[in-house]
């Protein structure tokens, strides 16, 4: 499940370089939202959805028992 | 006068909020420094989120939008959205879980300590520092501008600055790092609540969005702003490692030390894109929108200057004047005091210097020992007097186009920094000389910087992206060649669970 996830995460990351939207405004989302704009603010709710899911099979609970030891344990 | 009042009141607020965390304080470094490690994960989330944003990101994002339209969002909101989680969730907890476990308080100690160093350390101590100053200068900057607009000149430039820095200092030498996680986490509230307001009431004000959006298209001028014509994709490309420079930044590295447990990384992983977008998409629109209001005098001469000579104006306080005209009174006093608290982030730069001082200068070579840690203490809290009092003598003397400048190369700056993170943190083969020849790189790259011409690239890549993969080019292939640290250092930093 990890590597599926860093793979969509890289997948994500390229996203974000959104050349198709360049040059144009229109459509207008709710009419005063330019495309591009929108793009990117539907990016960033996305990200955290991203997020969510790297919070679940990405999560560092070693390290994080590693921490609460007590140091020579 | 009604705004100013608003405004005034925040500030006595945010200054008992300082006090009110000094009378839980309980006398010892670690909790003045680092409130006792103990944040709890909604003040961890909501005041992590606050110290990143400063005033450059606020007030400079709308007049950035202003002047270059759109693409502003995803040049510094999307990218950062996705950028920055990843740093928090791998490195922010990386950082966390050794600070935890070695009782570090500050980057530098940590560096130190896994890379077996001195005065490499204390290099890395005063680069940080030369590039934490002039975000420090730019929010007295934006206190004392944003007091001057809000009051319509009644408070002057000078008095608003020195107001703002009073009350700064005031609740971070009282408050250490719990006044400072308590403020940032009320004024991350109240930005996010009244800034929504503010997009829809400026936007009634103005005629509605869908009119706007539509008259900026209609005209050739500043239909462009709408798209990203105009802007260059390599450009874009190489603002997304713009968010690199967030875990270096020492203020979010020392704020990643005072969560209570790991798992309140979790809660801010996951809310930090959504943050960000509830305050730059307001900020970014009302940015563009401004250009249509033109009935406003100060804006007007803006848009009239801007498309006389083609170039960027100075436009950091078109949001401040989009709420003195559209506002209600009562309200406009509302968000400017909302605006207040997103431009005193400076705060938390403050006390990060102030701890980096007394753990990395004056705790390591020895004064601690010799004069004990109340000394330690009282020494943080006159570095903070004297950081401040730099800071405001220094604003009302300098032009603040060239802070922004310095704001600009210390991001680079500090991006370029963070491979020595996922070194020290990541690699074990990585060492001291590595780490030394990447400092020196970035101080030299930074320095280079302030003698080329505005705009200056690299293949067509801003200079953050031949100074980041520079310096971790010299990072990897330096540590290569030397010696690393001892096996028990690295046994230590790298248990057996991390190769698994």
């Amino acid at each position: 499940m990890k590597t599926p996830t860093f793979l969509f995460l890289l997948v994500y990351f390229a996203l974000h370089q959104d050349f198709w939207n360049w040059t144009q405004a229109r459509p207008l989302l709710f009419g005063f939202l330019p495309i591009g704009l929108a793009y990117h603010a539907c990016y960033a709710a996305g990200a955290a959805l991203l997020m969510s899911l790297l919070v679940k099979v990405a999560w560092p609970q070693k390290w994080e028992a590693w921490a609460e030891k007590e140091p020579g344990e | 006068m009604i705004p100013t009042l608003f405004v005034l009141a925040y500030l006595a607020i945010v200054l008992y909020i300082g006090i009110f965390a000094f009378r839980r304080s309980q006398g010892q470094a670690e909790d003045y420094f680092l409130a006792g490690r103990s944040l709890g994960p909604w003040v961890f989330v909501l005041s992590l989120f606050g110290t990143h944003m400063t005033a450059f990101a606020i007030l400079g994002s709308s007049g950035h939008a202003f002047n270059f339209g759109i693409v502003t969002f995803g040049l510094m909101a999307s990218s950062s959205a996705i950028v920055v989680p990843v740093l928090l969730l791998f490195l922010g907890t990386r950082l966390w879980a050794v600070g935890k476990r070695f009782g570090h308080i500050t980057p530098v100690q940590i560096f130190r300590d896994r890379w077996e160093c001195g005065h490499i350390g204390t290099l890395i101590f005063f680069l940080q520092a030369a590039l934490l100053v002039p975000y420090i200068i730019i929010g007295v900057m934006g206190g004392g501008t944003t007091l001057s607009v809000i009051s319509n000149g009644l408070i002057p430039f000078w008095a608003g600055g020195l107001l703002v820095a009073a009350v700064v200092m005031s609740y971070v030498f009282f408050g250490g790092m719990r006044g400072t996680a308590w403020v940032n986490a009320f004024q991350t509230v109240l930005f996010l609540t009244f800034g929504l307001i503010a997009v829809v009431v400026i936007g009634n004000g103005m005629g509605g969005f869908s009119a706007i959006a539509e008259k900026l298209l209609a005209d050739a001028k500043t239909a462009s702003l709408l798209s990203r014509e105009k802007y260059s994709p390599l450009a874009f490309l190489s603002y997304t490692f713009n968010p690199l420079s967030a875990i270096a930044f020492p203020h979010i590295a020392i704020f990643c030390l005072t969560a209570k447990k790991m798992d309140q990384f979790k809660k801010t992983v996951v809310l930090y894109p959504l943050c960000i977008l509830l305050i730059w998409l307001p900020c970014v629109c009302l940015g563009v929108f401004a250009n249509q209001a033109t009935e406003i005098p100060a804006i007007a001469e803006k848009v009239a200057a801007k498309f006389a000579t083609g170039r960027p104006v100075v436009a950091d306080d078109v949001m401040l004047q989009l709420l003195a005209h559209y506002a209600p009174q009562w309200l406009a006093g509302l968000l400017g005091a909302g605006i207040m608290a997103a431009v005193m982030a400076s705060d938390s730069q403050i006390l990060a210097l102030s701890t980096m001082f007394t753990e990395d200068v004056f705790a390591f070579y020895g004064a601690r020992e010799k004069f004990g840690p109340k000394a330690q203490i009282a020494t943080g809290r006159l570095f903070i007097v004297l950081v401040t009092a730099f800071a405001y003598v220094t604003a009302l003397k300098a032009k603040a186009s060239i802070f922004d400048l310095a704001v600009q190369f210390s991001f680079a700056g500090f991006s370029a920094m963070m491979p020595l993170y996922v070194g020290a943190l990541c690699w074990k083969r990585s060492t001291k000389w590595g780490a030394l020849a990447a400092i020196l790189w970035v101080a030299a790259a930074t320095v280079g910087l302030f003698f080329t011409p505005r705009g200056f690239t690299v293949f067509g890549l801003l200079p953050v992206v031949p100074m980041t993969l520079g310096s971790a080019f010299l990072l990897w292939s330096v540590s290569l060649l030397t010696p690393q640290p001892s096996s028990a250092t690295v046994g230590r930093y790298f248990p057996d669970h991390s190769t698994e």
